[in-house]
């Protein structure tokens, strides 16, 4: 497909002249991923252990990256900045994992999968990518079982679906609310294994801060042990990121406080390309933010939406509470507007219509943010034994959290940032615009277009970890040769030098202003004008505070203690610091764009009743941007045609 | 809301440590224990002072991450919950809350309440898990696994690791821990190989690594936020048992 | 022989590598506690005869000394058993010990009985009661009158001094609190749970051990209200 439009430069950003060959193989897409294996290039089994390979990030692509990689007898080191790799926050996906088994009988098929996993994109994705990612989700299952990942049962014993976040067939497999957590368990499992067997050196407590790059390929990372402060580095044939999303740039989220984008944020500034970076998801569940002093937010799971209706009073300023609300006076609003998927819409459709009632001033809750999600009928229709069972240990959580009994009142719920498809640009191979820099996972952009379904996320990191990368890698090893290196190299030793330098000068500032409270401004700020609806006024402004905000941050941060020891103030400025320059990127990304795709709505870019306008003539594309100095970005373009699913508007109706 | 706390600040591995008394106000009883310390935090760093450190991440009960005692007990009052989750609410306006690291030698203090929790790794690398390389499995309905034993299955691996049991127990023993593993795989088909084996290794790596012995007196299961229950070190005495009994012994090296 | 089969063969033998872990230990430990708990049990009912008069339990006390091929060999086993039961507590004791090396400055407990927590007090103690129960008699050496075919007598005699029959109850109580921790708990040490027996095993251990201690202290109490009479 050719793009009708060269691009300009403005003041913001500049035409990039990376040429992005995603490099999938060309005939049937059913066969492309066999085709692409059998064109692979093998490294033999004797050369395998003289490959050094690092893995940052232990979560479901990571750890299940460096188990596999292990098995296959290369030297992996896995980094992870938690105390152990169990803890990476692909431990807290609650709802499940697709993989288009068809074990119900109900329609479902590879196809499918891939059909609506492009389709629910927005048709902002490869469809390579997408068909292998429809293909694995099977082989998945099946690992996952063998490794003694305890999926739900049906009695006769065969293993148990649900239907998951609007989805037509039942999908979806899933081991209590806590899904993620098992299949992590899974892999973490299998990775200690490996630690026990010395093919996996692993390295807690360590984060990476920087990305070495010797002649044009990724040959290490820069480390500061956490414990003991040292900066140090480490040298291999190639580099892989699973560090994640970075939706901890808007502060309140539902990821792990830990979560950051640093890795990818450092590999960018070394050349990656990072691509769609506004394309960010916001989870319709969530529980309200109660305070100023709140930390991050509680997902619920989608799942919930199964049985509960959402709604709000139909008259603002309502405040009575809501059992004193007659049926008459509540307004069933995604029912009402999507009769035919009501509360089952997609959740970008979901959280963009809860936002929409909140601002129409009809929002509950003591700040207006929140809506009704009510289990009274359902309650009354199935049997309380019923939701207690699906439900039970959600219910108790939101007690816990809230102090409110969700089987008596309904649960107040908002969205909240959650998931982000945006990530480090990366071909067919999961390679990205550095050569010998692998990414995978959430930290990749690669397979979830502009939207992401639910229960692909877990899908897609343990595909790019156990079933792509391991091939994918050693293609690129057998096809190049590698010289040993030493990290007291020139290379290493400049980014050691540059990682001490930008510690000292955050400790050396002493500002009067904390960490946490430019984050926390930071985060307000790209969630206003950067969060589920956008607008071209809202994000030149954005980009102006943000600019400034950073230059007040490095002058007034304060950042206690030294660099030699625990010090996790020190931590966060880090994390915080490289959030300011991706809250840039993402804003000028979300301006770049004038269309509304996916969770990217521009809001001068809606049909006349309010729903997402695609522009396909002009941003059927990756947008993939380079770093460029202090300069404005470089805007490449990966064009993205749809041979098998054909662009159309999505409609929920 | 105003509470006072009385914290163990501890600089390092080597240094010795003590308690120190703060009195925080303003707090809102809505506000998780871990966010009432952020807030303590943002005071002690306008002050200058080092913040307190304290391990923490998903902030949903989930991670493992978190988790210190308050007051004598592990993660605190309220049944089944980790400090993360743990609001104000369910203290009194005024009260003196003692905040200490979990102590076990296998637990060496790293810094204020975070600990440091590797010896946990080491005994689920020592055999939990199921030999299974990538690629190897057959189809995931080829073995039918009934619904209860999934379920049990699952209750035993919905422990989070965070120690809280070893913290709680008197003798600082990680047999909830290890006997969680030895369950929820001693109870699946899939885990039926190597289950003497994994018994004999995961016992023998928890002892080695310093943890006392389970006298059964079920203080673990009482703190435990994901309920496990003693049953499991039950299975893995039974499992431990049966292997050491058995006439040839299984490869444990 | 390649390197592995030599370590192999340094490796420790089965029993000591068993020996070696804590759970091995506590099996150990359940193992002769259940032994001992079993002779308590004879104990008692052999000891409350005493209510059927002096012959009786003469006759007794005479045919137990008539069986030496059953008595010895008790003699033993209880004695292996409790030399065992001691060796492997203070081994646990020392790991206990070792396992925290330092103490918190409070702590609470959450969920365990009292029984279950003072084992390491309620053991010693019954175990230096035995010692005196043993001078007293079995060796005629307690300090009170002792006449080696006159059992009977030394009962009354030996109980007619208040200390030493509150000391006797005492350990009673101890040893109550002891055997009921103790009795459920090596079920749950050898590995047998069950979800609608333990329960029940749980029940019974209480019940038993307040049988135990029922039944021992009233032969003291019997003696000291003159209950029981002594031979004229």
């Amino acid at each position: 497909m050719q793009l009708t439009e060269t691009i300009e430069t403005t003041r913001l950003w500049r035409p990039g002249s990376l040429s992005l060959a995603a490099n999938a193989p060309s005939g049937p897409i059913e066969r492309a991923w066999d085709k692409a294996r059998f064109e692979m290039k093998l490294v033999s089994p004797a050369n395998k252990r003289k490959h050094e390979i690092i893995v940052v990030g232990s979560g479901l692509a990571g750890a299940s990256a460096a188990a596999t990689l292990a098995e296959l007898g290369y030297n992996v080191k896995c980094f992870c900045f938690q105390d152990s790799p169990r803890r990476a926050h692909s431990i807290a996906a609650q709802g499940g994992i697709n993989a288009a088994k068809n074990y119900h009988n109900d329609g479902d098929s590879v196809y499918r999968l891939f059909y609506d996993t492009v389709k629910g994109g927005d048709f902002r994705s490869r469809e390579a990518n997408v068909y292998r990612l429809a293909q694995i989700s099977v082989h998945i299952i099946d690992q996952c079982v063998a490794q003694g990942v305890p999926f739900a049962r049906e009695y006769g014993g065969t293993l148990a679906n649900r239907s998951f976040g609007g989805a037509q067939v039942s999908r979806t497999f899933y081991a209590r609310g806590q899904t993620g957590q098992q299949l992590l368990l899974g892999a973490y499992q299998a990775l200690e294994r490996q630690v026990d067997a010395g093919r996996v050196k692993m390295f807690p407590r360590t984060e990476m801060l920087d990305l070495v790059v010797v002649d044009g390929k990724a040959r290490g990372i820069v480390t500061r042990d956490l414990v003991s402060g040292a900066i140090e580095s480490q040298a291999a044939d190639a580099v892989v990121l699973a560090t994640g999303g970075y939706g901890n740039v808007y502060f309140l989220s539902t990821n792990a406080k830990g979560s950051n984008c640093t890795a990818i944020w450092r590999a960018y500034k070394r050349g990656a390309a990072f691509a769609n970076p506004c394309f960010t998801q916001i989870h319709p569940t969530c529980i309200p933010v109660s305070g100023h002093y709140q930390s991050k937010l509680t997902l619920m799971s989608e799942s919930l939406r199964n049985d509960g209706r959402i709604w709000v009073p139909l008259n603002k300023g309502d405040k009575r509470a809501p059992n004193e609300i007659p049926e008459a006076e509540r307004d069933y609003y995604l029912e009402r507007r999507y009769p035919s998927f009501g509360n089952l819409v997609p959740r970008d459709v979901a959280s963009r219509n809860a936002k929409a009632v909140c601002d129409e001033g009809r929002g509950v809750g003591e700040h207006g943010l929140g809506v009704y999600l009510d289990f009274a009928d359902a309650i009354a229709r199935l049997g309380r034994g019923v939701i207690e069972e699906r439900y039970g240990n959600l219910f108790e959580m939101y007690q816990r959290i809230t102090g409110e009994n969700p089987y008596q009142t309904p649960m107040r719920i908002y969205p909240a940032i959650h998931y982000t498809m945006g990530g480090l640009w990366v071909d067919y191979q999961l390679m990205s615009t550095i050569p010998g820099l692998f990414v995978i996972g959430e930290a990749n952009f690669s397979d979830h277009g502009a939207n992401r379904l639910g229960a692909s996320a877990l899908m897609q990191g343990l595909s790019d970890g156990y079933f792509i990368l391991p091939y994918t890698i050693g293609n690129y090893l057998a096809a190049h040769k590698f010289e040993k290196i030493d990290t007291l190299n020139e290379e290493f030793r400049a980014a050691q030098d540059a990682v001490a330098e930008r510690t000292s000068r955050l400790l050396q500032t002493r500002g009067t202003r904390t960490v946490d409270s430019f984050h926390r401004e930071l985060g307000k700020l790209v969630w206003d004008f950067c969060g589920m609806s956008r607008n071209a006024g809202g994000l030149e402004h954005a980009i102006g505070k943000i600019r400034e905000l950073r230059e007040e941050y490095w002058r007034e941060v304060k950042v206690p203690g030294a660099a030699k020891e625990i010090n996790q103030s020190l931590e966060k400025a880090g994390r915080v610091a490289d959030f300011f320059e991706l809250a840039e990127l993402m804003c000028i990304d979300a301006l770049h764009r004038e269309e509304s795709c996916g969770a990217h709505f521009r809001e001068e870019h809606a049909t006349a009743d309010g729903e997402a306008l695609r522009d396909d003539a002009r941003f059927s594309y990756v947008a993939a941007w380079q770093y460029n100095g202090g300069d404005p970005p470089l805007l490449n373009q990966e064009p993205l045609s749809f041979e098998y699913v054909h662009p159309s508007q999505r409609s929920y109706k | 809301m105003k509470l006072i706390f009385h914290i163990w600040r501890q600089r390092d591995r080597g240094s010795p440590g003590r308690m120190v008394r703060y009195e925080k106000d303003g707090l809102n009883p809505d506000m998780s224990m871990l966010e009432a310390l952020d807030v303590l935090n943002e005071d002690l760093t306008i002050k200058g002072e080092d913040p307190v450190v304290f391990e923490h991440d998903c902030r949903e009960g989930i991670c493992g991450s978190c988790g210190f005692m308050i007051n004598g007990v592990a993660h605190g009052p309220l049944l089944k919950t980790t400090v993360c989750q743990l609001t104000l609410r369910h203290f009194e306006n005024g009260q003196e809350l003692y905040l200490e690291p979990w102590r076990a030698k296998a637990f060496p203090i790293l810094r204020d309440l975070m600990v440091d929790r590797s010896a946990f790794d080491r005994i689920i690398a020592s055999g939990g898990y199921i030999s299974t390389p990538t690629g190897s499995a057959p189809d995931g309905n080829v073995i039918p696994i009934s619904k209860e034993a999934a379920e049990r299955a699952m209750d035993a691996a919905a422990c989070i690791g965070c120690g809280a049991c070893v913290a709680a127990c008197p003798n600082a023993s990680a047999s909830l821990f290890t006997g969680a593993k030895i369950s929820h795989l001693g109870l699946l088909p899939q885990g039926q190989p190597e289950r003497a084996s994994r018994a004999l290794r995961m016992v023998a790596r928890m002892n080695e690594e310093g943890f006392g012995q389970c006298t059964n007196i079920g203080e673990c299961e009482a703190v435990c936020p994901k309920g496990i229950r003693l049953e499991v070190i039950s299975r893995m005495n039974h499992d431990f048992l049966k292997a050491s009994w058995a006439a040839r012994q299984p490869a444990t090296d | 022989m390649s390197a592995t089969v030599a370590e192999e063969g340094i490796q420790k033998p089965q029993v000591l590598r068993f020996w070696s872990t804590t759970t091995g230990k506590k099996a150990v430990m359940a193992v002769t506690g259940a032994i001992l708990a079993l002779f308590v049990i004879g104990h008692l009912i052999g000891n409350l005869q005493i209510f059927l008069g002096p012959d009786q339990f003469n006759g007794y006390a005479r045919a137990l000394r008539h069986l030496p091929e059953l008595v010895w060999p008790v003699r033993v086993i209880l004695f292996i058993s409790v030399i065992l039961h001691i060796w492997s507590s203070i081994e646990l004791a020392v790991t206990k010990s070792e396992a925290r090396p330092v103490g918190y400055t409070r702590w609470k407990p959450a969920g365990s009985s009292y029984a279950s927590r003072t084992m390491y007090w309620s053991g010693p103690i019954v175990a230096a009661f035995v010692v005196y129960h043993l001078m007293q008699f079995t060796f005629g050496v307690g300090g009170t009158p002792y006449n080696r075919l006159d059992t009977y007598g030394n009962v009354i005699s030996g109980f007619r001094v208040p200390a030493v029959s509150l000391f006797y109850i005492f350990a009673m109580a101890l040893l109550c609190l002891h055997l009921r921790h103790g009795l459920w708990s090596l079920f749950q040490t050898l590995g047998f749970y069950h979800p609608r027996h333990t329960p029940r095993i749980h029940r019974a251990a209480s019940l038993i051990s307040l049988f135990i201690f029922f039944g021992f202290i009233s032969i003291p109490i019997a003696v000291m209200l003159r209950v029981i009479p002594p031979i004229l």
